[in-house]
Parts: structure tokens; sequence; C-alpha cells
């Protein structure tokens, strides 16, 4: 199958990559450009593992093609912290525990991240709701909840 | 299982132990730096595919794989005839058993017959996934149907099609005998069951059915093989025990368990169901033929397919008990399915139906049942949730029956320590009438419940825990910093759990350890990560090792104040000569001194613990039923579990909350669907629903802690008795809230429904 040439934006960062039309921006970012952080549970829409900002929109990367990325903005966990310190969601998502397996967690922290961008101080129904994207089956969310409301917290104050 | 010795004392005072210190894996899983089982590229690196048997039992008359091997890209395609023949295929397992290696194999890749919708049949590697996919579609297997067994009463039944000409009885924790074409059988009977029954003043009978499930881990099955020489195998992979992988692979390849090393990634969740070989022989088999490294990752519907599920089972119950709520006789008739292969849960869901209570009359009649399902895995307390379901519920209807309150009927027959078990000794400390009487004493139990169709239920739950093989080996660096290596897989915090250990036992500072896992070249044998073993039983193992290096470490001051070990004392990270106070070294001072006084300070340790001390959960839950569609609401969660001491508290409440979420799902709405071709109707994680943030509340956690004395801190097992008491709890809460008993799971809308119509009319 002949590959398309994609240039994109991956975490403020222009990248090129060559793309099977058939591939889905997940598989792009995991296996062409080698930024696993995002993860596939389920490769359909389901799980909210892959998930990933694409041009400002909260997206499932398994239900996006990578040749779709072309001139577009994609933000990936990895693109979270900064040299110097972690998006306070991933302060919160360690001082609470957010996690056991952490397979889940980088899909979680991107939707909490967009969650946070529209509603800077969401109720726990808000937080529950937003995030029933997601699945974790190893927390029982109560946690996640925790640490998504903590993080809304220190960005308020900041 | 053995009794327990009686051990030494345990400590009740603690620095670090009890302290909720952030994970140190957790900074890379937040940035996604963490290595996972898919996170791999190996250079020149193929992926793998799998056909899989559209039918539940058939024999494959023949496989044509010359047009996918014809297909650009692919690199080598495989059926079940190039698997290597197993020159040993029945093994010892523990506790007088056996296991039928053979049969693992073979739910690797079919041979000859395939048993279930799901069976791979051939595989293929290629240069991509996507080539291997494509080439899997172009294999011809011709299959010659069989009529498949598609449910435990038809699998029984006399005359069923018979899966399996011979067999090697399954022993799960416990052995079963050959009892039926189609069965093993654990029966065990103590009393006169039937004479007791009789002399009763209230006597229930119920059956109860309850669904396959899945583990639902959220990172599918992977693996990566790479041959490192002509007869050295490396396997990067996703598994809850390297060792049992290496082991598994030593016996399918015939290899040396030395030429095997196995590397565990990060696992991304395997609640039991991730001990066993699925991919890793035929990413070998593929890797040695290409001269590639080959790595093979499923998709879910692979994993809904062809690993996992806990069992579905039919469960009769008669229990009696007289008027002053004294339970006296109990008849368990148990049908596990154990799918493809014999080795299902039915031993221990059986062995723990009752454990918890005392009852002097008792038959257990449990059967493993072989039909054209996947094979069986253990999840998470593996057979107690259906166990407990059916004789938990019982005891509830019992309890009314006899006009009794549940909570006192359940103290009048908790087992307490002391009492004599079913497995022949007495109880260890156990804080079953403490938590008893915390139920009572809950402020959810004490609240007020009001509104239409809400109802409050409980639950009790008991379960065993394991102990087993544990290696765990020390070393100090000469600035006095230590990195700790165990064998054991980490599926949620276990090397934080571990170093906390050592840092309370060696009395520094917890952020002086560095805990990893070890690759199975790197540390000795460790039993898998299941059974709730691993801060329990790993835990002994590194307070064993540090126990070694302070010995060593007195030796070392004692050189250098030119006496003996015997006169020096330890105490939180000071070495002091007995005789004179004033003469201290640090326990950097010693690491800092070790080239001087004898080589690197080192020591390990290996253990096999028996003093599990067993596990203890109660659960209050507060539904709301809506009559008009059958849907449960749960309004209000609370569970209580004894975990003898919390190594780290947070992390014990997220074992007790993440395994009470499953439970719920288990008990309101998740199934395995089969259809009567025997093909799995849900295999998406769409249809095969699994709890989301919006379907529960917040579980409101209470920890209990009666020391376990078969651990030096009195840990008891943490991680598998909260997924037992949800879907007796949600039932008890249901009957209370609507007058209507649900008896099979899941309690999802439409069983809800039928049951409000079949007991109180439409
Ligand atoms: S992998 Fe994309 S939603 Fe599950
Ligand atoms: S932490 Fe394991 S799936 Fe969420």
């Amino acid at each position: 199958m002949s590959k398309v040439h994609v240039t994109t934006t991956v975490n403020g960062d222009e990248v090129e990559f060559l793309a099977e039309p058939r591939q889905s921006l997940l598989e792009v970012l995991r296996d062409e450009l080698k930024l696993t952080g995002t993860k596939e549970g389920c490769n359909d829409g389901n799980c909210g593992a892959c998930s990933v900002v694409f041009d400002g929109t909260l997206v499932a990367s398994c239900c996006v093609l990578g040749v779709e990325a072309d001139g577009k903005k994609v933000e990936t966990v990895e693109g979270m912290a900064t040299p110097d310190a972690l998006h306070p969601l991933q302060q919160a998502f360690l001082e609470e525990t957010g996690m056991q397996c952490g397979i889940c967690t980088p899909g979680f922290l991107i939707s909490s991240k967009e969650l946070l961008k529209s509603k800077p101080n969401p109720s726990e129904e808000e937080i529950r709701f937003w995030l029933a994207n997601n699945l974790c089956r190893c927390t029982g969310y109560d946690k996640i909840v925790k640490a998504v409301q903590k993080a809304a917290a220190v960005m308020e104050e900041a | 299982m053995n009794a327990p010795t009686t051990p030494p004392p345990v400590k009740t005072e603690f620095d670090v132990v009890g302290t909720t210190p952030i994970r140190k894996d957790g900074e890379e899983k937040v940035t996604g730096a963490a290595l996972f089982g898919d996170d791999i590229h190996l250079p020149g690196m193929l992926h793998g595919a799998m056909l899989r048997s559209p039918h539940p039992h058939a024999r494959i008359v023949s496989i044509d794989t010359s047009k996918a091997a014809a297909l650009k890209g692919v690199r080598t395609v495989i059926t079940g005839a190039d698997m290597p023949t197993l020159s040993s295929t029945v093994v010892a397992a523990g506790e007088g058993g056996e296991v039928n290696m053979q049969d693992i194999a073979d739910n690797c890749i079919a041979r000859d017959k395939v048993f279930y919708d799901g069976h791979v049949v051939a595989a293929v590697a290629a240069d991509n996934k996507h080539i291997a996919e494509a080439a899997c579609a172009l294999i011809e297997v011709e299959y010659e149907l069989l009529e498949p067994v598609l449910n435990v009463h038809d699998a029984v039944a006399e005359g069923a099609p018979v899966l399996h000409e011979d067999y090697t009885p399954g022993a799960f924790l416990f052995p079963t005998q050959k009892a039926l074409p189609n069965a093993g059988r654990l029966f065990m009977e103590h009393g006169d069951v039937d004479a007791t029954f009789d002399a009763c003043d209230h006597v229930v009978e119920r059956e109860f059915t309850t669904k396959s499930v899945h583990q639902g881990y959220i990172e599918p099955h992977v693996t990566t093989a790479v041959w490192t020489g002509e007869d050295t195998l490396t396997i990067h992979t996703s598994t809850q025990g390297g060792f049992a992988i290496r082991d598994f692979m030593a016996s399918f390849m015939n290899m040396p368990m030395s030429k095997i090393k196995v590397v565990p990634m990060e696992i991304g969740g395997g609640f039991g169901g991730k001990d066993v070989v699925y991919l890793d022989s035929l990413a070998a088999v593929m890797a040695k033929r290409t001269g590639r490294p080959v790595k093979i990752f499923m998709s879910r519907s692979e994993v809904l397919r062809g690993t996992g599920p806990s069992p579905e089972t039919y469960i009769k119950v008669k229990i009696g008990c007289n008027n002053e709520g004294q339970l006296l006789a109990a008849d368990l008739y148990l049908l596990f399915e154990a799918g493809a292969y014999p080795g299902g849960p039915i031993a221990p869901g059986t062995m723990c139906a009752l454990t918890r209570y005392n009852i002097p009359n008792v038959r257990l009649d449990g059967y493993d049942v072989f039909l054209n399902k996947p094979k069986m895995k253990p999840y998470r307390a593996p057979g107690a949730t259906q166990a407990n379901f059916a004789a938990e519920s019982a005891i509830a209807d019992l309890a009314e029956m006899a006009g009794i309150d549940p909570i006192q009927f359940r103290l009048t027959n908790a087992l307490k320590p002391g009492d004599m078990m079913p497995m022949g000794f007495p109880c260890p400390p156990l804080g079953s009438i403490e938590m008893l009487n915390a139920i009572k004493n809950h402020p959810h139990y004490t609240a007020p419940l009001e509104g239409e169709n809400r109802g409050r239920g409980i639950s009790y739950a008991f379960w065993f825990g394991a102990g087993l093989a544990s290696c765990a080996e020390i070393r100090c660096n000469t600035d006095g910093t230590i990195n700790l290596t165990t064998g054991s897989a980490d599926l949620s915090g276990t090397r934080t759990t571990l170093g906390m250990q050592a840092a309370e036992e060696l009395g520094v500072d917890n952020d002086l350890i560095t805990t990893n896992v070890g690759d199975t070249d790197s540390v000795g044998y460790t039993f898998q990560s299941v059974g709730s073993r691993t801060t329990f039983a790993t835990g002994i193992a590194v307070i064993s090792a540090c126990r070694k290096l302070v010995e060593e470490m007195k030796k070392r001051a004692a050189m250098e104040w030119e006496v003996e070990g015997s006169e020096v004392d330890y105490a939180s990270g000071v070495f002091t000569l007995k005789s004179d106070s004033s003469k201290t070294l640090s326990f950097g001072e010693i690491c800092g001194k070790a080239d001087h006084t004898g080589g690197p300070l080192i020591a390990d340790a290996s253990e096999f613990p028996e003093g599990v001390g067993f596990q203890i959960a109660a659960n209050i839950v507060d539904v709301e039923v809506d009559v008009e569609t059958g849907k449960v609401d749960i309004l209000r969660y609370s569970t209580l579990q004894d975990v003898g001491k919390a190594v780290h508290p947070d992390f014990v409440e997220g074992q007790m909350q993440g395994g009470t979420v499953q439970g719920i799902g288990w008990a309101l709405n998740e199934e395995y669907f089969y259809d009567e071709k025997g093909t799995l109707r849900n295999p998406t994680l769409l249809d095969y629903r699994m709890p989301t943030s919006l379907d529960v509340p917040n579980i409101d956690c209470t920890i209990l802690e009666t020391p376990n004395p078969g651990h030096p801190y009195g840990v008891r097992g943490v991680g598998e008795v909260p997924i037992v008491p949800p879907p007796a709890a949600i039932r008890d809460a249901i009957k209370n809230a609507i007058g209507v008993s649900l008896n099979d799971l899941p309690m999802k809308p439409g069983n809800v429904l039928k049951a409000i119509w079949e007991q109180k009319g439409k």
C-alpha cells in the first residue's frame, strides 16, 4: 500500500511521517513516531486509553486516521509536563494515587485536561460524566475523581 | 494447605509502614514514559496475527496456508503442526494435583480440534500487523463440525458429546477427581447432612446462576520474542509472573529454563488473567523461523474471545438453621465451567463458599465442567464471587425466614479465631466478629434510608489468598542508597509497598530505596503476582533479606571496632557498640566502607510463607430500583476489609475500591453472551460493558487491622476479597427495596423486570 506524506504538529513540534492510509492516528503516534505514551485498549473507540487532543478537540486516536493529521495539531500525554514541572493533573494523580497499573492514566490525564479547560471547577458529577469516556479497571474511579478535583483546585489558585 | 506454625509476635510500632509515600514508578506512568508490553520496538521486529476458529467445536481437516505465505510482506505462517512436541505433558501441580501442559499448549494453538469460538488455528508474522491480518484472512481451513456443548447442564448430562477422550483432572488450589466424561469433581462431606436437615427449624433451598465475566484489564495481551542465540530466547511480555512464563515456555519449547529470559514489562492490569502463556510460544516459534524478533498484540475482541473469562456457574444451595439462628446443615451442588480444558476455579469456589461460618454438617459437591468455551481463568478471588453470591444470598434468605436480624444471624455463626476450619486446622487471628460489629456501627448502616423502591443490603465474604515462593535481593551502594530487586510483577504499586517494608526493617529513609521487578535472569524464582500474595509473601522475603543484611553490616561495624558482630546493636540506621554507646556508625557509613570491610554489601532471601492469614470483607449498599425499567442504581456504597496491617493505606483503599467496582459490574451488567451456535456475540467493550465512572459512586472504605501472625508486620493479602461481596450485597438491597429476589447474575434490567413480573405479577 503506497504511503502518504504527512506534516503535522505534535506537542508543539513539527513532525513529518509517511503513513499508509489505513493506519490510525494511534498507530502512527505509537509505531511511526514512537510516542508510546498513548495506549491502545480496544482500537474501536470504547476505552479512551488512546485519548489525544486533535486540533483542540478530545478524540479517540484509534478512530482518527493518521493521514487526517496533516496540517493539524496533536497533543499527547508526552506534551503535558514541562522540563521543570509536571502538569498539576499529573502531580495530583501521583499524590491522590489516581492509578494502579497506569495503562489508562495517559487517557485520563488528556481527557481531564480538556475537561478543566472548559470547566475549571467541575463538580464530582461533572467529572464522572466527562470521564465516562475512559475505562479504568483497576481503581474504581474514586481516586481519579479526587485527583481531578485536586488539580482543579491547584490550577484555580495558580 | 498446611496449618500455619506459631510465628514470633508481630511488630506494632511503625515508621514507614502505614504512611502513604508517592510511588516511585508513578512519574513515568503520568508522563507516558513507562514501557508497557506493546511499547517496545526492536530492530527488524515483525508483527504477528492469529487466525481463530469461528466454530466452537470442530475437527481440523486441513489448513492451506499457501496463499497467506505468498502475500508480500509475510515472513512465516504456522499452524499447530509446527509447534514442538512436548517431552513431558503431565507435571505435578502444587497441593498434590497434576497439570497437563499439553492442554495449555493446545490452548495457545489448536492441533487437531478446536474447542471454542476464538481458538487459534494459525498464526502469521509479517512486516506489519495489517499485512499479518490480511494474510490470516487468506488461510483456508477445512473444518468438520462437531456438536458443541454450551452449558454446564448439557455437559454433565448422559450422552453429551465428549470433549476430551481422556483428561487430566484440574488441580487449581486443590485437585479434582475424574468423575464424568466432561467433568472433574471435588467432593467433601462432614457430619450427617441429610438427617440434620430434618431437625432444622428453617430450611432454604435456592438455585443460583452467574454468567461469565472477563477480568477486563485495559491492556490487551502482548509479547515479543527474540532469539539472542541459537538456543537462547528472550521474551519481553506483560505478565503477572515472568518465572511462570519462563517455565511454561521451557516445557513448550523443550528448552532448559536457564536458556530462557523473561523480561517483565509494565503490566496494564491482570486480575488473574495474565499468569499463563497465550502468545509467547507462537511468537517464539515464528521468531525462530524468521530469525527476527516477533511481537504479537491481541485485539480487544481476541482478548474477550480467547482469554480470561471467569466461569459461568450453576449453584444449588440447601441450608438450614434452628430457631436461635444457628446454622446446622448445608448442602451445595456447584457446576462451574472449566471451559475447553480442565482446571477452572471450582476448588477454591467450593472451598470458600461457606468457610466464614461454622456449620457442623456440610456437603460440598463441585464439578469442573468442560465445554466449548475458552479455558476459564482465575479472576480475583477465583470462584469465590460466584460461590459467595449463592451461599450468602441463601443465608440472607434463611435469616429472614427465621426472623433474625441479618447481622446477628451472621454473628451467631461467624468463624472466629480458634474455630476449626474445613482444612483441618484452627482459624488463625481474623477480625470476623470485629467486622460484623463494625457494619452494625457504621454510619452508613445506621443512617436512615428513605424513598420508594430503595433498599439497603449487606454481605460478608471470605477468601484464602496465597503464600508460595518469593525471592528478594538487596544491594547497598557506597553512597548509602539501596537497590531492591524482587521477582514479583508490579500490578498496582507493589514496588512501593515492598520498598516500604525494606525501609521499615532497615530503619532507613524510604527515599534511599529503589525497587525494581527483576527479569528471570536476575533474581530467584518467584511465583506469579496472584492470590494477593505480593505485599505479603514477597514482603516476607524482603524483610528476611534485610535482616541478613543487617547481620552482615553488624559484622562490618564490628570489624571497624575490632570486636565480634554480637557486640554490635542496630537501630534506626545507626550501628552502636554495645559496650560503649558513644561508638556509632551510620548505615551510610558502613555502606561507604564496604570495599575495606569485605566487599559489596548484598543479601538475598527466598521464602515460602504458609501463614497467609486469610481475607474477609463486608459491604453495605443502598440501591434504588426503577420498577418500570428494571434498572438498579447504586446510591451509596461502603466496603469494610480486614487487611492485617495496611502497608500503604491509599493503595489498600485503591484495591478495595477497584475490586468492589469489578464486583458491581459482575452483579449488575457484565456478562458473556453466547448465541445458540456457541459464538460470542459481545466481544467489544461497547457490548461487554464494564462500569464507568458515572455508573458508580465513591466507594467508602473502612480498613480494619487484625494483625496476621504469619507476617512480621501483621500484613495479610488485600487484593482479591474486595470483588467477592458485591453481588450478594446488591441482591440483598434489591430485595429490601422491592421485595423481589434475584437469583441470576447479572441483575440487569431485563432480569430484574422478569423477576418482578414472576414474583409480583405484571
Ligand atoms: S484504544 Fe481508542 S478508545 Fe480504546
Ligand atoms: S489504573 Fe489500571 S486500568 Fe486504570
